[in-house]
């Protein structure tokens, strides 16, 4: 997002791509047989039933890049192609075109989440949403990538925040919860153990989560801090598909980090921001960190684990959970949530489908900042709402501010009154008082 | 030309230019794949890639129960006909022969009968598979010509085997002669189309079963 349109063409989006191109991609190029199962695996396709928005079919531009220029049969029919335009003396015609990439914009953005589902089901092992966020680097540059996620990428690198939501909002925040709690929300400590990161959406929509892990962190002992400079976890870089942003945004916590001294960085209740730190940040810096990335739910889980959570009550409402497709299926955090829910939840019943089979929300991957997608992301809640239908909860709990959003959106569309809370603030809510005499 | 000099002609000289276009044409095929590398990964390993790399190649034989309940045809019919492939392919004992005389290894074969019923049912899967592809929404609109020439090929030499063993097409040097050429067309077209899937589908759930191992789930 340097210097405007200009900057982009569609060379540049097929020499982004053949960077993408690796031995996986090719594997998987070569494999598939058009048997359609990935379809049945898709939320979008399975309730629009529009054959379009079958997986594999997404990738078919960057498909045909491929064997035109990395298979031996491809270099020969191109050859032959070319022949035949030189002696009929006409121009040959390109493979892929910008109208093309036009065409698979909404494919490649408003109907996929990359939540990495169809790459479980695959019967020939394509990971498919592997290939999707490679191929949204070509769309980004060649400039095929949808205005919303331009936008809140924009705002992210001038301002720090998607949202364009700068520190002084946060602070006002921080002095509520400072009254609210009576503790200390510690800012730039260095050398505490734990950089918490924060994500614009929460901040704005649910100020609970901050207040939770205030007092969760004050009840367990933890060492811990917030970064002035740096306390947006979201990467808009990884929803549109941009490496160049991606690397520009997970430098800012890394510096942060490594100014403080921290051991650790606490991605907080957002998927992406988890993925992108966690998985895809240090490829995009192209290097290690000196620190340890973990989601909020890991470093509740070891707390509770380590016996540092006392909580008392439980919740006797029928709950139940999404797992948010970063966390679960795409960042092998299944079992984590469920020992936490054990401490607080009398009345749990999982989602049959759940953990790195669960469905997805319908609204991550950059969803929910493309306005354009609004109809296709409601389309595909349908599979979570039936889902729900399913195991009739009172409540839904998660442990993503976005899924969180796409929830409680969508099931007030189709009038179903299931409020829906965050796992943190769950916890929050049981932990054992401390007495008096213990209080600082 | 006469049935036996056609005959002659497939177990001879386009035997030998079938098997070295499929051989070359697949060592190929796997050199471009695994050449291209990955890049190297910085993010530090949740889990170990190469159990589960190899978990997953053995584990996409069985589907997960949700794409079992959501599309029991396609995973009954491609599982029948599949293994009724290898079967007939690799357990009627002419075929191992044919192979313990070209490659110097043998095993055991089945019984003809079953191998015929095998091949029955294999033919019956295949006809239903291709008539699922012509009409269930999804696979109709990502069907090439491509996929209908594969099915075409894998057609013909289970087919023209069954009506040899079967002797309907006569004289019987003439039924074996196609036979055995439908299965060199086989093995020639083999490593220029999505046929590779044979060998690289296992190449791809391996890299599946590493990227998200690596990350702790079993995929």
């Amino acid at each position: 997002m340097t210097q405007g349109a200009n900057s982009f063409s569609l060379t540049r989006g097929l020499n982004a791509w053949r960077e993408e191109i690796d031995a996986p991609v090719a594997s998987f190029f070569s494999s598939c047989v058009h048997c359609g199962l990935c379809a049945q695996a898709c939320p979008f396709y399975v309730e629009t039933g529009d054959p379009k928005y079958t997986p594999i079919h997404k990738l078919e531009p960057m498909r045909l890049l491929w064997e035109q220029e990395y298979t031996l049969w491809g270099k020969l029919k191109k050859a032959v192609k070319d022949r035949i335009d030189a002696q009929l003396g006409r121009q040959p015609r390109p493979l892929i075109t910008d109208e093309m990439l036009e065409e698979w914009e909404p494919l490649l953005y408003d109907s996929c989440t990359m939540c990495g589902r169809c790459s479980m089901v695959c019967p020939v092992g394509n990971d498919i949403h592997y290939m999707i966020r490679k191929a949204r680097e070509g769309m980004v540059a060649s400039g095929h990538a949808p205005e919303g996620l331009i936008a809140a990428s924009v705002r992210a690198v001038k301002t720090g925040s998607p949202m364009g939501l700068q520190w002084k909002t946060l602070e006002v925040q921080i002095k509520h919860v400072e009254t609210a709690t009576d503790l200390e929300v510690p800012i730039d400590k260095a050398g505490a153990d734990y950089l918490v990161l924060l994500s614009s959406m929460e901040i704005i929509n649910f100020p609970e989560y901050l207040e939770a892990i205030t007092k969760i962190f004050d009840h367990a002992g933890v060492s811990w801090t917030l970064s002035r400079d740096c306390f947006e976890a979201t990467n808009a870089g990884v929803q549109i598909g941009s490496k160049d942003i991606g690397a520009q945004l997970v430098q800012r916590v890394v510096d942060a980090a490594e100014q403080l001294g921290v051991k650790n960085v606490i991605s907080p209740e957002c998927g992406h921001a988890y993925t992108g730190i966690r998985w895809e940040g240090p490829n995009m810096i192209k290097r290690a960190y000196p620190f340890k990335v973990f989601h909020i739910i890991e470093v509740l889980d070891q707390l509770r684990a380590e016996g540092r959570i006392q909580t008392e009550g439980k919740e006797m409402d029928r709950l139940s959970m999404h797992d948010p497709c970063n966390l679960a299926r795409k960042s092998g955090v299944v079992k984590q949530q469920r020992s936490l829910m054990d401490l607080v939840a009398g009345d749990f019943v999982d989602l049959e489908e759940h953990g790195e089979y669960q469905w997805c929300c319908g609204a991550g991957g950059g969803v929910s900042s493309n306005e354009r997608a609004e109809e296709l992301k409601l389309a595909a809640f349908k599979r979570k709402k039936a889902q729900i239908e399913e195991v009739e909860p009172e409540r839904m709990v998660t442990m993503c501010a976005t899924c969180r959003t796409q929830l409680e959106e969508g099931l007030e569309e189709f009038n179903m009154d299931i409020p829906v809370v965050g796992l943190t603030e769950m916890i929050a809510d049981h932990l054992v008082e401390k007495e008096e005499s213990e209080k600082p | 030309m006469t049935p036996m000099d056609f005959l002659l002609l497939t177990k001879g000289p386009l035997f030998s230019v079938a098997i070295a276009i499929f051989a070359l044409g697949i060592l190929i095929r796997l050199a471009e794949i695994l050449t291209l590398g990955r890049a190297k990964n910085y993010a530090a390993a949740r889990g170990n890639e190469v159990i589960p790399g190899l978990k997953t190649v053995y584990r996409r034989f069985n589907p997960d129960p949700g794409t079992f309940k959501r599309s029991p045809f396609d995973v009954i019919v491609g599982t029948l006909w599949h293994v009724g492939f290898v079967v007939a392919l690799l357990l009627f004992i002419p075929h191992v022969e044919l192979i313990k005389s070209t490659l110097g290894i043998g095993w055991p074969g089945l019984p003809n009968p079953v191998v015929d019923a095998v091949t029955a049912i294999t033919l019956l899967g295949l006809i239903a598979a291709l008539i699922h592809r012509l009409t269930q929404p999804v696979k109709r609109f990502l069907s090439t010509k491509e996929d209908y020439l594969i099915w075409a090929v894998t057609f013909l030499p289970v087919l023209t085997g069954y009506l040899a063993y079967h002797r309907l097409i006569n004289p019987y040097p003439l039924a074996l002669g196609l036979h055995i050429l439908s299965a060199e067309v086989f093995l020639i077209v083999l490593p220029f189309t999505k046929l590779t899937h044979i060998f690289t589908a296992f190449v791809a759930r391996y890299y599946n079963g590493a990227i998200f191992g690596r990350k702790g789930i079993q995929s």
